[in-house]
């Protein structure tokens, strides 16, 4: 880290906001919410009560308040949840008064079309994939509005806006359509859908001053704590009836905050004093780590596990 | 580790620098001549790497060279496909930002599928990177500079999607001995084939990717070029601060009615300014239909307005009731687009399907759909030589001027004016691909 640019993010309050660039960057995001309202018959809105998904409300209700938004909520739900963020979640779809649907990694498990070597224990991450395919196949949804973003991680750095999936819900490489100027080809044969992502453009970083510029609420995981943890190949697995000590850890008391919040059995926080955005975003603005390669533990796998995964149909 | 370390500092901080909007760019350049090393150099020397795709990077089980340091090149690689064959095959984009600026590469690859690939990240892109490597161009006995095919295709299409920038970066100079000779020579050579292409904004620049020099900090072993580093340049280029100054152009995307209050007839007009600005009581003509109204109300959420500007998404309210849909125009009344039913336009084939002709293929604009049908192939534009000659049809990477005619009148303008109103794509009914790009040419 340069010396310069240490002195411009040493006081947290500091950090500039480049409003220009996060004013781009909204309406570039409701204009790509519109056309899916527009020319989507029947799409979906995918919210997990973490910050990408909180600001694709936000972006929402700047499209399309004072109206109701024209799409639904979904989650997929994968049973092994951080109870605070099903709290969260209910009470943001409570106070913005729409509709949400949840599919359940539970029911798929049940309906076996989910099967796991240990239901307990094992990671539902992947089965996610199955019981979003599930969802999308009984509501008939044409297209997925999701916060993934292409900074996030390798191979989602070529994805489309709006990115096809076949009838097997599975995301080919090869097939994806030259998306040009912000004409985006929306059409799809029936059981085929959309993956559409309207904050593709937005980094870590814009996520975080967009929240603290809108004063969005979010999950207090996301805010350092004192937490129990097993540090563990580089990771600190948090303390879990999903993650149980092994023989060999150490449990320890250490501050953290968690940059992503996913099925409990795979997330981790990180190391983390920050307990205020902006101190966040300070924390942000000079991490040195990838939000997935710090916090997720599949991801860690091989570096093509993302890519798999999403060739399977998972967001 | 040679190849990442950083000597650099950012320049020029000590004052604080008036914050400018989003830069997306391109970079073009042919296998090997160094793209892949200055995007990584880019993200590294913003200190967007971060420090566990480092890690990775040593882990990583396809290496594309050989010695102890790691390449900056493999960074920039995703797909498991593409590491396979070593190659980037499509477009990838990559964020980093500086204190004063963000940035957007597309980062296209330079082989077959190139003009496609290109194509798409250009028409976004405010500025575009040709990379020239110094140690490929070949001089005459005269000492003059042929300068290389590929070189030539990456400006013809620059111009052809006129990319507001071009930035030429004259890349390895340090096996060329860091000589301002040779690059003085490449310079001539540009400036004389950029002026026949009609390209204007031209900036070139000696560097070195590998090392970094001229990359974000000024380099010693440069000390004979005396302009801005990549970065800085990158910096200072201006982006859309003049399209204030054009005529309003307000594609509809939506139409909210009532708007959620069962209250009276309220009719909003969703949609994103695409050129110019309005205000509060400003005429507007609709296109095509022709009804002029005034502008009553601007709304956001966060509140009404009394002015708007060409990127905000927005809803405007008209003082009387007219029957407007999506893919309708709200133009200046006094400065409106052009209402066509018959385009002259080049077209870019981006399908591994031949065009037909007289087909009916989907034609996008704006916010609007319209059955579309290619009736003539003027010429094809060979971007290998800049010539033009007739053509019978088109194939994938084929660029040619074409007449199209559509069912309903579209409101353009030319898309050298305004790039949102004078460009579409075509979608084939059958399979909904997307199969051709097209620029609207008035003359
Ligand atoms: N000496 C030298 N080598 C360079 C420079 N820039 C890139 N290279 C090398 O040229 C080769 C091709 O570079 P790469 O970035 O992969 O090219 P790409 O195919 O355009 O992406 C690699 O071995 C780089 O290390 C430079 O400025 N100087």
């Amino acid at each position: 880290m340069s010396a310069v640019v240490e002195q411009l993010f040493s006081n947290p309050s500091k950090v500039p906001i480049n409003q220009r660039h996060l004013n781009w960057l909204e309406s570039e995001a409701i204009h790509i919410m519109r056309e899916v309202a527009a020319e989507c018959a029947n799409p979906a809105l995918l919210f997990s009560g973490g910050k990408d998904s909180v600001v694709l409300l936000r972006i929402a209700e700047k499209a399309f308040r004072p109206g109701r938004f024209p799409f639904p909520l979904v989650h997929i739900d994968t049973g092994h949840n951080f109870d605070e963020v099903i709290t969260f979640r209910d009470q943001r779809v409570a106070e913005l008064g729409e509709r949400l649907i949840v599919g359940s990694v539970e029911d798929s498990i049940r309906r076996s079309s989910v099967r796991l070597r240990n239901p307990e224990t094992d990671s539902r991450n992947a089965a996610q994939a199955v019981t979003l395919l599930e969802t999308i196949a009984r509501y008939k949804f044409d297209a997925c509005i999701g916060g993934a973003r292409r900074d996030e991680e390798k191979s989602r750095a070529k994805e489309r806006i709006f990115s096809f999936r076949d009838e097997f819900g599975a995301w080919d490489p090869k097939a994806q359509r030259p998306e040009l100027w912000d004409l985006y080809n929306t059409r799809v044969h029936p059981g085929e859908n959309m993956r559409v992502f309207p904050i593709s453009n937005w980094t870590e970083l814009d996520v975080w001053q967009y929240i603290a510029r809108e004063q969005l609420a979010l999950p207090s995981l996301y805010f350092a704590h004192t937490r129990q943890v097993i540090p563990r190949n580089g990771l600190l697995v948090p303390l879990t009836y999903l993650t149980p000590p092994q023989a060999s850890d150490s449990i320890e008391t250490r501050r953290v905050r968690f940059r992503t919040v996913g099925d409990i059995s795979c997330t981790c926080p990180v190391e983390s004093n920050a307990d205020t955005l902006d101190a966040i975003i300070a924390e942000t603005a000079t991490t040195q780590i990838t939000e997935r390669g710090a916090t997720r533990m599949d991801d860690q796998t091989s570096e093509a596990s993302m890519e798999k995964r999403k060739k399977e149909g998972y967001f | 580790m040679n190849a990442v370390t950083s000597t650099n500092t950012l320049p020029q901080l000590a004052e604080p620098r008036e914050e400018r909007g989003l830069l997306r760019f391109i970079t073009a350049g042919s296998v090997d001549d160094g793209k892949s090393t200055l995007i990584g150099r880019l993200l590294f020397d913003s200190k967007a790497i971060f420090a566990d795709q480092l890690d990775a990077l040593s882990r990583a089980k396809h290496k594309r060279s050989s010695g102890d340091a790691v390449d900056l090149a493999l960074l920039t690689d995703g797909l498991e496909a593409e590491r396979e064959q070593g190659i980037t095959i499509d477009v990838a984009y990559r964020y980093f930002a500086t204190p004063r600026r963000k940035f957007i590469i597309a980062d296209t690859p330079g082989h077959e599928q190139y003009t496609r690939n290109m194509v798409t990240g250009a028409s976004t892109a405010d500025a575009v990177i040709i990379l020239i490597d110094a140690t490929k161009v070949k001089f005459d006995e005269h000492g003059r500079v042929e300068l290389l095919p590929q070189t030539k295709r990456h400006s013809t299409l620059a111009h052809l999607l006129r990319i507001e920038h071009v930035v030429v970066a004259v890349n390895k100079m340090d096996l060329v001995d860091y000589d301002q000779t040779v690059y003085a020579r490449i310079v001539d050579a540009y400036r004389a084939f950029a002026k026949n292409l009609g390209l204007t904004d031209i900036h070139l620049l000696p560097l070195c990717a590998l090392s970094g020099d001229n990359v974000v900090a000024a380099s010693e072993r440069l000390a004979w070029y005396s302009g801005p580093t990549l970065i800085e340049l990158l910096e200072s280029l201006s982006v859309y601060e003049a399209s204030h100054d054009e005529p309003l152009r307000f594609p509809v995307q939506l139409v909210a009615r009532h708007n959620g209050h069962a209250a009276q007839d309220f009719r909003g007009y969703m949609g994103r300014i695409e050129a110019g600005r309005v205000q509060r009581d400003d005429t507007l003509v609709v296109q095509p239909g022709g009804q002029t109204a005034r502008v009553q109300q601007i709304l956001s959420y966060d509140g009404p307005l009394e002015t708007a500007v060409v990127g905000q998404s927005i809803t405007l309210r008209l003082d009387r009731d007219l029957d407007i849909s999506r893919g309708d125009m709200l133009a200046a009344a006094d400065d409106p687009a052009t209402l066509l039913t018959t385009l002259t336009a080049d077209l870019c084939w981006l399908s591994e399907t031949p065009l037909e002709l007289h087909r009916r293929y989907s034609l996008k604009h704006t916010t609007r759909h319209v059955v579309a049908r290619v009736v003539d192939i003027h010429a094809r534009l060979d971007i290998s030589t800049q010539l033009s000659q007739p053509a019978p049809g088109l194939n994938l990477n084929d660029i040619a001027r074409v007449t199209i005619n559509v069912q309903q009148p579209l409101a353009v303008d030319a898309y050298d004016t305004t790039r949102a109103t004078g460009a579409f794509i075509l979608i084939d009914e059958v399979t909904h691909q997307t199969v051709a790009a097209g620029m609207i040419r008035l003359t």
